[in-house]
């Protein structure tokens, strides 16, 4: 353990000092992270690597796992999109109510998951306010699909938004200015120009939107209805076992999840490792 | 004659705002809506009731307090993980993120295992007489978890950029280490603090996956304010849930207003005293 | 090709960037636009690229409206100070860019684009450095790229904005040099924005001097700085000390000194002069006017040395040029006692109101009688 320059010398108490502060930061993170994640694992291999595959090849099992795919699919290309408007609208004009747009990305934020559902539930729910309208037609979006994706788009829609906004502010418009002086089109501007001068950012967007979206649990568990098959997606599933009592079921979905968070902090920080080095690149 | 040099203004914007529209204001606005049929006087009773009451009590109060836990945690865990390098520091960074890449339902059922009477360290706590799971203890355990993130991710980047001479500098007056820690670091420190308050805070008080499995849901002891939400949905009485959501988003909105007046204030308070 | 700009105004919600501004540039010009930050060039030099649009007013190229133009059919090449480089493209890539973003009828083959990538960084000295990234050349180097990507859609005009401000001064000194030459090689219409006067006196055919949103002087830099017409311009551009001036029976004065008699003067009270630091006598005859003046520092800057002139009769000190090897004739050496008088002053008459505002349009030279210019 050594500080964090060279050449000083450090007295005795900065010493203990600082050795104690690495020790309670390492145990902490260790009791506080560590653990819990290891125990996902060790739980769902409790009686053995058999009763974990058996409790996964399950037909509602796979119906949860693709139905979780086909909601990140959904939502976060569209929640790029807008991101991607949001960001350009914000950073390179000037306008009226600027300030109100950006409260307004960063709002569902505060909303807690399961207000987020109850918004659609009461909005397209039986007795909301297209319910009647949606049952005459025989529409059904709570307790189905739509339900669940507009949730997850909702409780996501700020991810790519708040990576984009900071750094295209920060970057400024002059490179887009020199690109339209030379000639280029919109576009070409925002293809050649803007986009690799953002990709690790959105990037980055992406990542923490999908974790989000595949991860989701408060806000679709109120619109989804729990239809074993149908509408619930894994983090769903893993609520259903548990409260049955499947002990090992619950965890063996919920070590595949975990594992989704694994991969997705190690592309985070591969990620974050490219960007600085692309930022001392600049 | 005024013209926009970059292309796309109207584009992005009405894009962005349409978007926001139907994804945000316009499920708001059914939310007022059925909130209405209630009113406010219903509103008033129902926040008289003992049950939302104790749930609304914890949720926030709870909040308040993994909040304030997390700010003085994640200092030292910042501190530890910018200023000092030791072995597994890269891991231990990029583990940080984990509450937040996890989903909550697993992340509530780990928890939930690890301090059950007969999980790994609740069989030794029980017998302590410290009950984790089952009771508001565990509920603050699990608000702690999917708050710690943003404290840490928002403190890091200031604490990277701070300028290392103003410590030298108050060291070479004569501070000792902790004085130069208390006086010179943590006030530049106290806006970003907030901050990462505020958004651990938010994340808290609406926080439903992590705690539902851990607090057991005891009502008027470890009944959390977004699950009665979800019971009144159970029953189909959607003013009572619009109501609930009402007031817990007025609460919440209101706190974080509380605390970037707040920040505001410590701000221009390190400005006028540099 | 003459670029004509008419009563341009623009103004910001909480400053006029542009207050009715008009100029013409002739067609091979050389402009400096020059002036304190917030002085309106940068933004006269947004508009003529199409990245800003007068509130009022109209520019136009031999009678066409240039502005109904937009900044991708302007054809104008636009050097920004802190290069503005791609930093995910290579320089050749970099300088290529305008024209590989051409329509396909218009756009040169691949052949053709690189031959003239070639030209163009030979041209400017980068030849060998073509495959790096910006982010491994040095400061003085991107914005040599900068400008090669600016040339390379053969502009109308070549707008530069404080293109060596990011650079250190020996970089500077020698790009100067090189643009100057490049603009007598190319010929190429060229607006050039900077903040600093000497570099605008250095390199422009001809230079524009800016101040809070209005044109306050326009001129060959030689007559900028000889002749300067407002106090603004005497103090912006090089030099000089202003000495307060009171009305004596027919002539003006300060301290011991005044002018010799029947300097005209008309109906005001009090004045403000500016004398240049080569414009002050330091050894006048007795019987002259003259103040006593005590020599306090002297700064060795190569041919010229600077001297720090204290005169208690003014209680004022006061910058005087002389020639490094007239520094041991006239025994200047700190101490000595001088008698010194200014042999041309600019002369701003000042109003009578408690501001003593100078009076627009009163202007007057005076020249000392041991004047020799």
């Amino acid at each position: 353990m050594t500080a964090g320059r060279p050449g000083r010398p450090a007295s005795a108490m900065r010493r203990l000092g600082r050795a104690s502060i690495i020790v309670a930061s390492i145990l902490f993170l260790c009791l506080f992270l560590v653990v819990p994640l290891a125990s996902v694992f060790v739980e769902a291999f409790r009686q053995g690597a058999h009763a974990f595959v058996e409790s996964i090849d399950q037909p509602e099992a796979m119906a949860a796992i693709r139905l979780t795919l086909l909601v990140a699919v959904i939502t976060v290309p569209l929640n790029v999109v807008f991101g991607l408007a949001a960001a350009w609208a914000m950073t390179r004009f000037q306008f009226r109510g600027k300030a109100l747009l950006g409260a307004l990305i960063d709002l569902p934020l505060s909303v807690s998951p399961v207000v987020s559902g109850l918004l659609y539930v009461l909005m397209f729910g039986a007795q909301g306010w297209f319910g009647p309208w949606l049952a005459t037609h025989g529409v059904k979006i709570i307790f189905a699909v739509p339900g669940l994706v507009l949730a997850t788009i909702f409780i996501t829609l700020p991810f790519v938004a708040r990576e984009l906004i900071p750094l295209m502010q920060a970057q400024g418009s002059e490179e887009e200015e020199v690109a339209r002086v030379l000639g280029a089109s919109g576009l070409q501007t925002f293809f050649r120009v803007t986009l690799p001068n953002i990709r690790w950012a959105l990037l980055y967007g992406v990542l923490l939107c999908n974790a989000r979206a595949m991860g989701e649990f408060g806000a679709v568990s109120v619109v989804s209805g729990h239809i074993r098959g149908l509408t619930t997606t894994m983090p769903l599933e893993v609520e259903m076992r548990y409260n049955e009592y499947n002990y090992v079921g619950a965890f063996a979905i919920a070590s595949l999840l975990a594992l989704l968070a694994l991969l997705t902090l190690a592309l985070k920080s591969a990620l974050e490792w490219r960007y600085q080095a692309a930022e001392n690149h600049r | 004659m005024r013209r926009r040099v970059l292309p796309g203004f109207g584009l992005s914007l009405g894009f962005a705002v349409t978007y926001l529209g139907l994804i945000v204001l316009l499920p708001l606005a059914a939310l007022a809506w059925k909130a209405s049929d209630v009113g406010l006087a219903g509103i008033l009773k129902l926040l008289a009731s003992p049950r939302t009451l104790a749930a609304l009590k914890l949720s926030f109060g709870g909040a308040l307090l993994a909040a304030g836990l997390n700010v003085v945690v994640g200092l030292m865990v910042t501190w530890a993980l910018v200023r000092y390098r030791f072995p597994g520091r890269r891991i231990l960074d990029a583990l940080i993120d984990l509450p937040f890449a996890l989903p909550t339902a697993v992340a509530g059922i780990a928890l939930t295992a690890i301090y059950a009477p007969n999980g790994w360290f609740g069989r030794w706590l029980v017998p302590l007489g410290i009950q984790v799971a089952y009771t508001p203890l565990g509920v603050l355990l699990a608000m702690v978890f999917v708050g710690f993130p943003f404290v840490v991710r928002t403190l890091q980047p200031v604490l990277q950029s701070l300028e290392r001479e103003v410590e030298d500098a108050a060291e070479t007056l004569g501070a000792t280490g902790l004085q130069t820690f208390l006086r010179v670091v943590l006030p530049t420190l106290v806006p970003t603090l907030l901050t990462g308050f505020a958004l651990a805070l938010a994340r808290a008080v609406g926080e439903y996956g992590s705690v539902i499995f851990i607090a057991g849901n005891i009502p008027l002891r470890s009944e959390i304010a977004p699950l009665l939400i979800v019971q009144r949905l159970d029953e189909f009485d959607y003013a009572t849930a619009a109501a609930l959501g009402v007031v817990m988003l007025t609460f919440s909105l209101v706190l974080l207003v509380l605390v970037s007046a707040l920040q505001r204030w410590t701000r221009r308070w390190a400005e006028q005293s540099a | 090709m003459t670029l004509a700009l008419k009563r341009l105004s623009r103004h910001f919600p909480d400053i006029a960037a542009l207050d009715d501004v008009s100029l013409d540039i002739a067609p091979g010009e050389f402009v400096a636009l020059v002036g304190p930050s917030g002085s309106g060039k940068t933004t006269l030099l947004r508009i003529l690229a199409g990245l800003d649009y007068p509130d009022e007013g109209s520019v136009t190229q031999n009678g066409q409206d240039f502005l109904a133009a937009s900044a991708r059919e302007r054809n104008v090449g636009l050097v920004f100070q802190h290069y503005a480089l791609f930093g995910h493209l290579t320089v050749r890539e970099n300088v290529a860019f305008g024209l590989r973003v051409r329509p396909r009828r218009r756009r040169p083959s691949r052949d053709q684009i690189r031959v003239r990538v070639d030209e163009l960084l030979k041209r400017v000295q980068l030849a060998e450095l073509g495959n790096r990234y910006p982010s491994q050349l040095s400061g003085g180097q991107r914005q040599r790229v900068a400008l090669a990507r600016a040339l390379a859609v053969e502009p109308d005009v070549l707008l530069l904005d404080e293109p060596f401000g990011a650079l250190d001064a020996q970089v500077r000194t020698a790009l100067r040099r090189w643009l100057r030459e490049l603009h007598e090689e190319l010929g190429l219409t060229t607006v050039f924005v900077t903040h600093d006067q000497e570099e605008a006196l250095e390199l422009a055919d001809r230079i524009v001097v800016m101040n809070k949103g209005r044109i306050e002087q326009v001129g060959r830099p030689h007559e900028v700085y000889k002749d300067p017409e407002t106090p603004f311009v005497c103090e912006f551009i090089g030099r000089t000390n202003r000495i307060a001036l009171e009305r004596r029976a027919n002539t003006w004065g300060a301290g011991s000194w005044s002018l010799p008699a029947g300097a005209s003067g008309g109906l005001f009270h009090s004045a403000v002069g500016y004398v240049r630091p080569e414009h002050l006598s330091l050894s006048v005859p007795e019987g002259q006017p003259a103040w006593e003046a005590r020599l306090r520092h002297v700064y060795l800057a190569g041919s010229i040395a600077h001297l720090d002139i204290y005169v208690a009769d003014i209680d004022q000190t006061l910058e005087v040029d002389v020639a490094s090897e007239d520094l041991g004739r006239g025994a200047l050496t700190p101490g000595a006692v001088l008698r010194v008088a200014p042999t041309r002053l600019v002369t701003f008459p000042l109003g009578d109101g408690p501001a003593g505002a100078p009076v627009l349009g009163e202007r007057w030279i005076m020249r000392g009688p041991n004047s020799t210019s």
